[in-house]
């Protein structure tokens, strides 16, 4: 057993880790929340460059297939950053969902353009309020061309293609559609967390064409769901992390009754709470890394367990660590909004904690883990 | 024991009824419990307008004594207050009146009250609070605004933070340092003060939740007359925990929403094709909360009972912000998560039920901050209700100027 990253697995996180200080620190995120860009142009193509939308991408699409624990590394970097960029929903949504449905054709067209950031992909799934299942789906694919709405879509204003789940003559179905082609419009709208862009997006008749087995866009979805999940976990760990840390920092510099606050037992339980929440969730979350590298059969466990753990101590941190700062964490001007919004963005944006762990117990029903 | 009004409150209750419906519909104003930003001289006026009109019929600030313009009666301040929460009234831009009145009653000379309780009362004149700085809050005691005495006025420099409604505010209480030699809650002096003295100078601050009801307020060179002073020099201390006792009755009425809320949003949604109202996890976190409400609620009546016997406001109170901030903040995100990822947005095609929830996730770190912070809070409860022993203090016997203060 080793249940600890790689030393070049470590070079990666402390090089991707100074590359982010460097270039993604507090006011790249503030632009984007307070601008009109719907995220950090620059930033996004210095990830490119570096390489990291390729990270665990197959060869034969551009990518260098390091692997998904390296992904890991970096969406955890990513995360403790509060990253403004669209990487999320191209490299773990529609990528994933394209290597996923084994279709070659759209493989080879699409993925090299994640991986050289010439195109954002998405994936557009949710339509109303309520926790997601097939009967909510009311969108329809028919002769190649789809009809209904999706809300929520993550950078659904900026995609160019998206990923949909839709009802068909033949069952759920995944279906391609190329945002560029006209037959839908989309509207940005305002979420949680403005450093992410989402979007309403209609469908009038869009041209768009099946991906994957028809009739399995449901049960593709719960893979996609697993994979997703685990990768947005790291996200949210990092975030859970940095913003522990931040309330730590603030705790040692900031008096209160001549003392440091953080000499108080009521702070230091707290940041103590913090700590031992997010080590449970490291923990989970490497387990989920192993199981999604080696697509383990105990797969949909271990990123339900990571993604109960992550998005628990991602909320707790953030929302504590305003607590700790007392009135200037409330303002608009200090940054710790930054992770109260990215944590309910992170909790929400594959499903609520609560479904995730009727998944979790679904999965331990049916035996998935030894 | 009778949780139903008794006869004198029932016939008080149906009095307010139906003064409400007479005056209250030509200033419910849709969407006005939604916090805006962008809020307009006319709201301003319309806000003083109300608050005018209630204070005229006896229904503003209830609990002051009679003299003052109020009916020296707690339990009916509640019951107003109940009945009043079912309009969407103008946005209460008073409520430091309720507690810098009581002050003034306190600590005024006769023609001080009569020049300023009534124009307080009717928001004619609105009042703001400056006692935080940004290096004292929960350590209200360590303020460092300073206060120095030539001839008759007081010169004041400073820095205040945190001021809720400074930027529309007239007057203000102020509680300032006047000899740093001292320890620290020696040397402090409690003053009233004109908001439009030269070298008073306010800024607004945003908030998370997008508005700015709070401000920094600078003091250069503000000259304050000695007859602006209320209490004994060096007895400012004393004054503040007249205002803060004043303050601590105040609050403690649940925000919405609420376990109310929630129940109807459940019964709206879906979990796994069935109402979510079926789901026993749902119905559990909806009991939880509706207990914890019921529980502050009642709790506050017990308070009142005591008040009405003639006790003062003990600091069992202070059980009510402590629950129902955090509350306010759980069911904000809760909300959010039975919308699903519809949760994330602001809301869902513009119905409003859906967007208080993350409203309310927004403005609830600031309630668990505000007025006693929940760590300040639980500290009261444990000292000062269950009298354990307090904290070794290292900053109470020190001169001020003495004292450790951090970098920040
Ligand atoms: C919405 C809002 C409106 C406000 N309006 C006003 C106003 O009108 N006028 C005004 O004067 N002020 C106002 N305040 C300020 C408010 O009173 C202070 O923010 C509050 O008292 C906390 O002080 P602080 O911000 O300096 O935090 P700090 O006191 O620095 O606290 C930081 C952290 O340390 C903790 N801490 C401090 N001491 C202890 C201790 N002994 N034991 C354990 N933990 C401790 C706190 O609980 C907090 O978590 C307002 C604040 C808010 C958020």
């Amino acid at each position: 057993m080793n249940f600890d990253f790689s030393e070049e697995q470590k070079e990666l996180r402390d090089h991707a880790r100074r590359f982010l200080k460097d270039r993604c620190p507090w006011p790249v995120v503030r632009g984007v929340l307070e601008g009109p860009a719907p995220y950090d142009a620059d930033l996004r193509a210095s990830v490119a460059e570096m390489g990291w939308p390729a990270t665990a991408m197959p060869e034969a699409y551009g990518g260098i297939g390091l692997g998904y624990v390296e992904l890991c590394v970096i969406a955890e970097e990513l995360g403790r950053v509060v990253a403004p960029i669209p990487f999320s929903s191209s490299v773990y949504l529609a990528a994933e969902a394209l290597l996923l449905s084994g279709d070659e054709a759209n493989k080879s067209e699409y993925l090299p353009k994640i991986v050289s950031a010439d195109s954002i992909g998405t994936f557009a799934v949710t339509e109303g309020a309520g926790a997601l299942s097939m009967d909510s789906i009311q969108t329809q694919f028919a002769g190649n061309r789809l009809t209904g709405k999706k809300i929520a879509v993550p950078d659904g204003d900026v995609a160019s293609f998206a990923i949909v789940l839709a009802q068909s003559a033949r069952g759920p179905m995944w279906t391609l559609a190329d945002l560029t082609k006209g037959g839908s419009t989309r509207v940005a709208v305002k979420t949680v967390d403005p450093t992410r862009s989402h979007a309403t997006i209609t469908f009038d008749g869009a041209p768009a064409e099946p991906l994957g087995a028809p009739g399995k866009g449901w049960e593709l979805t719960q893979r996609l769901l697993d994979r997703a999940a685990v990768l947005f976990a790291f996200e949210q760990l990092g975030g859970a992390t940095a913003a522990m840390e931040m309330a730590r920092n603030y705790s040692i510099e900031r008096y209160a009754f001549g003392r440091a606050i953080g000499s108080f037992q009521a702070i230091k339980h707290r940041l103590a709470d913090m700590f031992v929440k997010n080590e449970l969730a490291r923990s989970n979350c490497y387990y989920a890394a192993w199981a999604l590298m080696t697509n383990s059969p105990e797969l949909p466990a271990a990123a339900a367990s990571a993604r109960v753990a992550a998005s628990e101590a991602y909320h707790f941190a953030s929302k504590e660590n305003i607590q700790i700062h007392g009135g200037i964490g409330f303002t608009w001007e200090a940054d710790c909004q930054f992770h109260y919004r990215r944590s309910r963005l992170l909790g929400l944006n594959l499903g609520s904690v609560q479904f995730w762990k009727e998944r979790l117990v679904s999965a331990l029903e049916a035996g998935a883990v030894a | 024991m009778d949780f139903n009004d008794n006869s004198e409150e029932a016939a008080f209750r149906a009095e307010v009824k139906s003064w409400l419906a007479k005056n209250a519909p030509k200033f419910a104003q849709k969407g006005s419990n939604v916090r805006r930003e962008d809020e307009s001289a006319e709201d301003i006026a319309e806000a003083k307008e109300w608050q005018a009109l209630k204070a005229d019929s006896g229904y503003a600030f209830i609990q002051w004594p009679k003299e003052y313009g109020g009916r020296g009666s707690p339990m009916q301040a509640v019951i107003y207050a109940q009945e009043e929460a079912k309009y969407p009234l103008p946005r209460n831009y008073f409520i430091i009146g309720a507690f810098a009145g009581p002050t003034l009653m306190a600590y005024a000379t006769e023609e001080q009250k009569a020049r300023y309780i009534r124009p307080m009362l009717r928001g004619e004149e609105v009042w703001c609070q400056l006692f935080s700085e940004p290096g004292a809050g929960s350590d209200l005691a360590g303020i460092r605004t300073r206060a120095e005495k030539e001839g008759d006025t007081w010169v004041v420099n400073g820095q205040k933070v945190w001021t809720t409604v400074a930027y529309m505010s007239d007057w203000a209480i102020l509680v300032t340092r006047h000899d740093t030699t001292l320890p620290k809650h020696m040397g402090l002096t409690y003053f009233f003060l004109d908001m439009k003295s030269p070298g008073v100078e306010v800024t607004r601050i945003r908030q998370i939740s997008g508005g700015s009801d709070f401000c920094e307020v600078f003091l250069s060179d503000v000259r304050i007359p000695d007859s602006q002073r209320l209490g004994e020099i060096g007895d400012g201390w004393s004054v503040c925990l007249t205002t803060l006792m004043n303050e601590r009755f105040m609050g403690g009425d649940a925000s919405r929403p609420d376990a109310k809320e929630l129940l109807g949003l459940a019964k709206r949604l879906k979990i796994d094709g069935k109402p979510a109202i079926e789901n026993p996890a749902v119905r559990e976190r909806i009991a939880e909360w509706y207990v914890q409400s019921v529980g502050a609620k009642f709790t506050k009546f017990r308070t009142l009972t005591a008040l009405s016997r003639g006790q003062t406001p003990g600091p069992e109170n202070s059980i009510l912000k402590l629950v129902n901030a955090s509350k306010l903040q759980d069911i904000g995100a809760y909300g959010m998560d039975l919308l699903g990822t519809a949760g994330i947005l602001a809301d869902v095609d513009g119905d409003e039920e859906t967007a208080q929830f993350l409203m309310a996730y927004l403005a609830a770190p600031g309630a668990r901050i505000a007025g006693g912070t929940d760590e300040i809070l639980r500290n009261i409860i444990a000292e000062r209700v269950l009298s354990l022993p307090s904290d070794i203090r290292v900053d109470k016997a020190l001169p001020f100027n003495k004292l450790a203060s951090g970098a920040k």
